[in-house]
């Protein structure tokens, strides 16, 4: 099968969704002219023009509410943050007016509108850059809340995102956009809500989202290269909605699990995790279920400390090697 | 478009009728809320209490010179031109609707009945009206929280606008978003928001949307001259701007952001100026007068049609009640300010002088008209009244259109994570 990166599997997401739907439009700062800032709309103002394709001044609240109230009237636009950091300039309209429209009009409008662009520290842009918001979104009832962590599931769940009638935020990664997988030639959605297990075992449960799953992945070689354990791998790939089942699944088959999450830990998404498992698994568990999360401080800039902050292979082996 | 309506019918019933909880905040913030001073005992007596007519009777001569003086002007407006005698006397009719509705809310509220905020429209009747006069088959409208008045006037019913301030089954957002947050997206109005200026880039995104998919028409961004000051508007000015995206701002110059005077909040003198910084045309009028503002507002909305050019339109009013019910209305404006507007600049009477000369008004007619809105007004209160409370499974419906369409659902997984 060929291979795509994780940025080009994003562009042919959204050049097939504006091929397919002429109400789709991306809007965002420097996804034309400069073919974005990541790269990720790269070739598109060129293929689609200006109509489609519509580079943005620095004006997040501005042009997110826009989105917001266009898409109100059945255009869906797609709207890029350069950093899901920025997100906190444009939080009134996003959990204000997207998520809490449809609601306060009594069912009578739904907003079509996906924000999307990377969420991640790591990259040694210090503490305004580096924030993973995807806990605060998925906090309010009328978000959708999207953290792929391959080149299949970002395309696949992309699509499903843009099609989707109600507002997705997509939170990337721009660690994961040179990252080459298997992707096919062939149209595929993948359907929101699905976590997928990205690798087998029977020993213990890593669960995790967004590059989170990569750091999983690893962890679970080391395991079985240096410890004979089987872990399981289950990426979430999306927040809200969750895929409970498969989390109770896979907690139902190992008896043990570690959550994974590069989000700071207080009122963290495994920590909501956490709750379900021992709320519907709780006999299934022959160990406390545990963490591992970014250091709880403000994202450091200094290179070697940040890749501490940040949750690694080896934190993750050494927390599950307590409970084994 | 996306939109899906999906009014609810609930019905009526006189069967359950909630208790009023014991309100007395509007009252107490009354007697409270003034500063101690030598003022008469009657100026702290809550007037909340009895019931309400703003109409003064008495509206002065000189007032009355003036205003005919200022008709000659905009009467003459194509758009005024145009105006049958059935038409002015609906304009009429529309205001005095807005005012009685308003005036039995606040008697509604004092019982207890209405949660949180109500922010009356009382005063600037002439703009609403106005506005909803002028929009064509494809303009919109969206406001801010002060949004009885524009809701009633692009046509809702008091029924609907009065169950939904009691929280009520039977109200427009099915009594899920209350006073600030009124709906009615099958007349073009897009609410009805909480947030000073939240709304100003959702009128850009709406005007968006029609250049987009090339549909001609504009929409209408009301806001009340408090939101001039928040980053968002600018933000949304200047997209406006960029992108000649047909938006008319029409900003409500009731002259203070709650308590705070427009001299102690804004720097310079006419708001609408600012739209020179983007380059955008701006208009400056007199709130109370209906024929001015439709024609400089159509004017405004034209140029947003027909040329793509956005503009502010700014106009200047005053809301007689306090900003909303727990404002004291004694530490930032006299008593003495409030009555001069009433008594001399009051939209309603203006425009009631106005018909009386031009021989389409008489007294036996503005009996009928205000004897009809105060009787619609009160049957939308006994409407309310004898509504239902929605069902508790309400909490857990429209917050994504999916679980309201399960069977078009394409997610999958847990959307809810407390559920009844």
């Amino acid at each position: 099968m060929r291979q795509l990166t994780y940025r080009q599997a994003l562009n042919e997401a959204l050049d097939e969704e504006i091929a397919r739907d002429p109400n789709v439009v991306l809007i965002g700062e420097e996804v034309g002219q400069f073919d974005g800032a990541y790269k990720v709309t790269e070739g598109l103002l060129k293929k689609w023009g200006p109509k489609r394709v519509m580079d943005a001044p620095i004006s997040e609240a501005g042009f997110i509410g826009m989105g917001v109230g266009a898409s109100m009237l059945g255009v869906r636009p797609v709207m890029e943050l350069m950093f899901w950091s920025f997100s906190y300039v444009a939080f009134d309209q996003i959990i204000n007016n997207a998520a809490n429209v449809r609601y306060m009009s009594g069912g009578q409008i739904n907003c079509p509108i996906v924000i999307r662009g990377p969420a991640n520290g790591g990259t040694a842009v210090g503490a305004t850059h580096s924030h993973t918001p995807e806990n605060f979104i998925a906090n309010t009832p009328g978000l959708k809340v999207v953290c792929p962590a391959t080149a299949y599931d970002a395309k696949g769940l992309l699509k499903s995102a843009i099609r989707d009638n109600d507002p997705v935020c997509f939170m990337e990664n721009t660690i994961l956009y040179n990252d080459k997988w298997d992707v096919p030639e062939e149209e595929y959605l993948i359907p929101i809500g699905k976590a997928d297990i990205k690798r087998e075992g029977s020993a213990i449960s890593l669960i995790a989202h967004g590059r989170a799953v990569i750091t999983c992945l690893q962890a679970a070689e080391i395991l079985a290269k240096e410890h004979g354990v089987e872990a399981e791998v289950l990426d979430l790939r999306s927040i809200r909605p969750l895929d409970e089942e498969a989390i109770l699944e896979t907690v139902r088959k190992t008896n043990r699990v570690v959550l994974v999450e590069e989000n700071k830990p207080f009122c963290g998404v495994d920590a909501q995790i956490a709750s379900l498992i021992q709320d519907k698994a709780f006999d299934y568990l022959d160990a406390p279920i545990k963490r591992v999360s970014a250091i709880d401080a403000p994202q450091i800039y200094s290179m070697p400390l940040e890749k501490i902050q940040l949750p690694d292979a080896r934190r993750v082996v050494n927390k599950a090697l307590e409970i084994l | 478009m996306t939109s899906n309506k999906s009014k609810n019918t609930g019905k009526a019933s006189a069967s359950k009728t909630p208790s009023p909880e014991k309100r007395t905040a509007a009252t107490k913030a009354v007697t409270s809320g003034g500063k101690k001073k030598a003022a008469s005992p009657k100026a702290q007596r809550p007037k909340e209490n009895k019931r309400v007519s703003e109409r003064s009777p008495e509206f002065s001569k000189a007032a009355r010179t003036e205003v005919l003086e200022h008709n000659k002007t905009y009467v003459k407006d194509p758009v005024n031109a145009s105006l049958s005698k059935e038409d002015k006397i609906h304009l009429y009719r529309e205001m005095i609707r807005i005012r009685r509705f308003e005036e039995r809310t606040l008697r509604v509220y004092q019982q207890g009945k209405v949660g949180g905020f109500l922010h009356l429209y009382i005063g600037q009747e002439a703009i609403a009206v106005a506005c909803a006069s002028i929009m064509e088959a494809n303009d919109h409208v969206i406001t801010a929280y002060r949004d009885h008045g524009i809701g009633l006037a692009v046509g809702m019913s008091m029924n609907e606008c009065m169950a939904e301030l009691q929280g009520k089954f039977t109200g427009c957002s099915k009594g899920k978003g209350g006073s600030m947050h009124y709906f009615a997206p099958d007349k073009r109005y897009w609410g009805g928001h909480g947030i000073v200026a939240g709304q100003t880039p959702l009128g850009l995104g709406l005007a968006f949307a029609l250049k987009y998919q090339e549909v001609k028409g504009c929409c209408v961004c009301m806001l009340g001259e408090g939101a001039v000051n928040q980053g968002v508007f600018h933000e949304s000015l200047n997209l406006a701007s960029l992108w000649r995206i047909p938006v008319v701002y029409l900003i409500e110059n009731n002259g203070y952001s709650m308590g705070t005077s427009q001299a102690r909040s804004s720097a310079g003198a006419i708001l609408a100026q600012r739209a020179e910084a983007y380059e955008m045309g701006w208009d400056h009028g007199n709130g109370n007068s209906i024929y001015e503002v439709r024609a400089k507002l159509a004017k405004a909305m034209k140029d947003a049609r027909d040329n793509q050019r956005p503009s502010i339109v700014e106009f200047m009013t005053y809301r007689y009640r306090g900003h909303s019910m727990s404002d004291p209305d004694k530490s930032y404006r006299t008593k003495e300010e409030i009555e001069n507007y009433k008594k001399n600049k009051d939209p309603i009477t203006l425009f009631e002088v106005t018909l009386r000369e031009e021989g389409i008004l008489d007294d036996e007619a503005i009996k009928s008209i205000h004897a009809d809105a105060t009787a619609e007004a009160e049957r939308s209160a006994q409407f309310a009244d004898m509504s239902p409370f929605p069902p508790p499974e309400e909490l857990m419906t429209d917050i994504y259109w999916e679980s309201d369409h399960p069977k078009q659902r394409q997610s999958k997984g847990t959307l809810f994570f407390e559920t009844l």
